[in-house]
């Protein structure tokens, strides 16, 4: 009795759930259904959800008109350099403050997450003047500096809460039986503060690659990765959603896939460890 | 336990972060809070190099007095409140039904959370065209079946489009944080209060509730601080138009567009005292749990 009643709460759950789901994720599935349309299918009246001509032309005409190759390569390396920059720089500051902490570890902690809060408008045009005067308009380099300190507050924070879950109990029993500190580092904490520096590495390439502000106003026709790539669709000539779903596929998928992995990561470094 | 010596290299491998962070910090800040009192109009023949007029709060005064400064304010304002009490009513519902026992919760739960990871153009660009256009988008489809005339809804309902948009990104956010902390609970409470007979609903609202204020005050003020800045959003669909500028994007179009860099910069100056008000709450709830 009691049994079937749990079942059956199941089954109302599950087909809420689900259905709640399936809206929630209807206008990604839609884009890509859209992706794979002919343009005259894609604005067909009723709309066509499964039964239209398929096709693969949107991916190649996106691929050969925009230049999809430079923008994908620009995001990668303004994602993945800036990450990658960030994470050499936070790592030891992170170490240091989760094993070595002083008194004033809390302070510096709370002071470089509030550089976190500073809303980017208010420093655009300092921003924009250096960016000219130094040369880094539109280059690939300027970005992964802004993206890396933009960033690197997260970084920090998120692999200290990782380093911090670390008992200082095995550090000790290491140095008691005479591990210096670089043995100490590559050998013991390493291989245990590899999987807490993979998430914040993941985390932040998501957060690189979806960045939306200094991108569009520190980019042009060069450096433009592809949510800058992307915007170039909002002052459209004729007819252009399947082609639009296909860029706008081609620049979600890979970090979607992603995303997918990083829930839990998510969480943690976007609350600063507040919830875990 | 400490070693002067380990203190000495642990000051050491702190440095990079800190000085790359201080001067990312106070260098634009300062150069903001400069232009601020600067009559600096590049369009004009004005430049750093010739040398800049003060004109003391005049940019402040000027910006809170222009036509445009409390409607952005107003805009901002709808946009934030709205975002939040969609996010966090249907955040806290949601987390609470992916909470019970179903089948296939992995897959619910990648379903729910991948809006957030579409970058923002892409989100506006495919709400506007696919979604919201008055002539091939879905929604007009939906409203002739039902024999309504169709709405151009980025024009006609500017504001109700954004939170739209915007709520569909930030749900899995909140939902994400809210069914963390919903897990975190102990169900023998829940148990206890049910074998005592209370109702579902008086155990969602004196149990579940309760334990979750932390998480959605912890939602309420990130959330607060990236709402207050967002821009591509709106940059793809309306570029400001239709009643949408936001305080972020007036200072932008200030800044940018009509390059009237001391106006802007007074703007930018506001702009940086209102996220720091949200951001001293958010600030104190993470340092008390620093301490923990």
């Amino acid at each position: 009795m009691a049994r079937s009643v749990t079942t059956r709460r199941k089954i109302v759950y599950t087909v809420l759930a689900w259905g709640v789901g399936l809206l929630i994720f209807f206008p990604i599935l839609w884009t890509i259904l859209t992706s794979f349309k002919t343009e005259a299918d894609a604005i067909a009246a009723p709309p066509k959800f499964l039964f239209f001509h398929w096709t693969l032309e949107n991916y190649a005409v996106v691929q050969e008109r925009s230049d999809y190759m430079r923008h994908l390569w620009n995001s990668i390396v303004i994602a993945g350099g800036s990450t990658l920059l960030g994470t050499v720089v936070a790592v030891p500051a992170a170490w240091s403050m989760a094993f070595v902490p002083s008194r004033r570890t809390k302070d510096i902690l709370m002071w470089m997450l509030s550089t976190k809060m500073l809303p980017a408008v208010g420093v655009l045009y300092p921003i924009y003047l250096m960016f000219i005067q130094l040369g880094l308009l539109d280059t690939r380099t300027g970005l992964v500096i802004v993206m890396m300190l933009i960033n690197l507050p997260i970084i920090i924070w998120m692999l200290f809460t990782y380093f911090r879950e670390i008992p200082g109990e095995i550090l000790e029993a290491a140095r008691m039986d005479g591990a210096t500190l670089r043995a100490e580092i590559l050998y013991v904490l390493t291989p245990m503060a590899l999987p807490g520096i993979a998430s914040t590495i993941l985390l932040n390439v998501i957060l690189a690659w979806n960045e939306a502000f200094w991108t569009l106003n520190l980019t042009a026709a060069n450096a433009g990765p592809l949510t800058a790539f992307i915007a170039s669709y909002s002052s459209p000539e004729g007819l252009f959603f399947a082609k639009l779903s296909a860029a706008s596929v081609m620049a979600f998928a890979p970090i979607l896939v992603l995303g997918w992995f990083s829930q839990k990561q998510l969480v943690r470094g976007l609350t600063f460890g507040a919830v875990k | 336990m400490a070693t002067q010596h380990s203190r000495a290299a642990a000051r050491l491998m702190m440095a990079p972060a800190v000085i790359l962070l201080l001067g990312w910090m106070l260098v634009p800040l300062i150069l903001t809070l400069y232009f601020s009192f600067k009559r600096y109009l590049p369009l004009r023949g004005d430049s750093l190099g010739k040398g800049l007029d003060w004109v003391g709060f005049q940019n402040y005064a000027r910006f809170v007095t222009s036509s445009s400064f409390w409607p952005s304010i107003q805009v901002t304002l709808i946009i934030v409140g709205g975002v939040l009490v969609v996010t966090v009513l249907l955040g806290t519902l949601l987390a609470v039904l992916l909470d019970q026992p179903m089948w296939g919760t992995g897959i619910v739960r990648i379903l729910v959370i991948s809006p957030f990871f579409v970058m923002p153009t892409v989100s506006g660009l495919v709400w506007k065209n696919m979604f919201m256009d008055s002539t091939n988008g879905l929604f007009a489809h939906l409203w002739r079946a039902f024999g309504a005339a169709p709405v151009d809804w980025v024009s006609q309902q500017s504001l109700f489009s954004i939170i739209l948009i915007v709520s569909w990104e930030w749900l899995p956010f909140a939902t994400l944080i809210l069914l963390t902390a919903i897990q975190s609970l102990d169900s023998e409470q829940l148990e206890a209060a049910e074998m005592d007979g209370a109702p579902a609903l008086k155990r969602f609202w004196f149990i579940v509730i309760p334990h979750l204020s932390r998480a959605i005050t912890i939602v309420i003020l990130i959330q607060t601080i990236f709402l207050l800045s967002i821009f591509a959003e709106i940059y793809v669909t309306t570029a400001g138009a239709f009643g949408t500028k936001t305080l972020t994007y007036l200072i932008f179009q200030r800044v940018l567009e009509s390059q009237n860099v001391g106006l802007g910069s007074a703007g930018g100056v506001y702009a940086i005292i209102l996220a720091n008000i949200v951001a001293i709450f958010l600030m104190r709830i993470v340092g008390k749990n620093l301490d923990a």
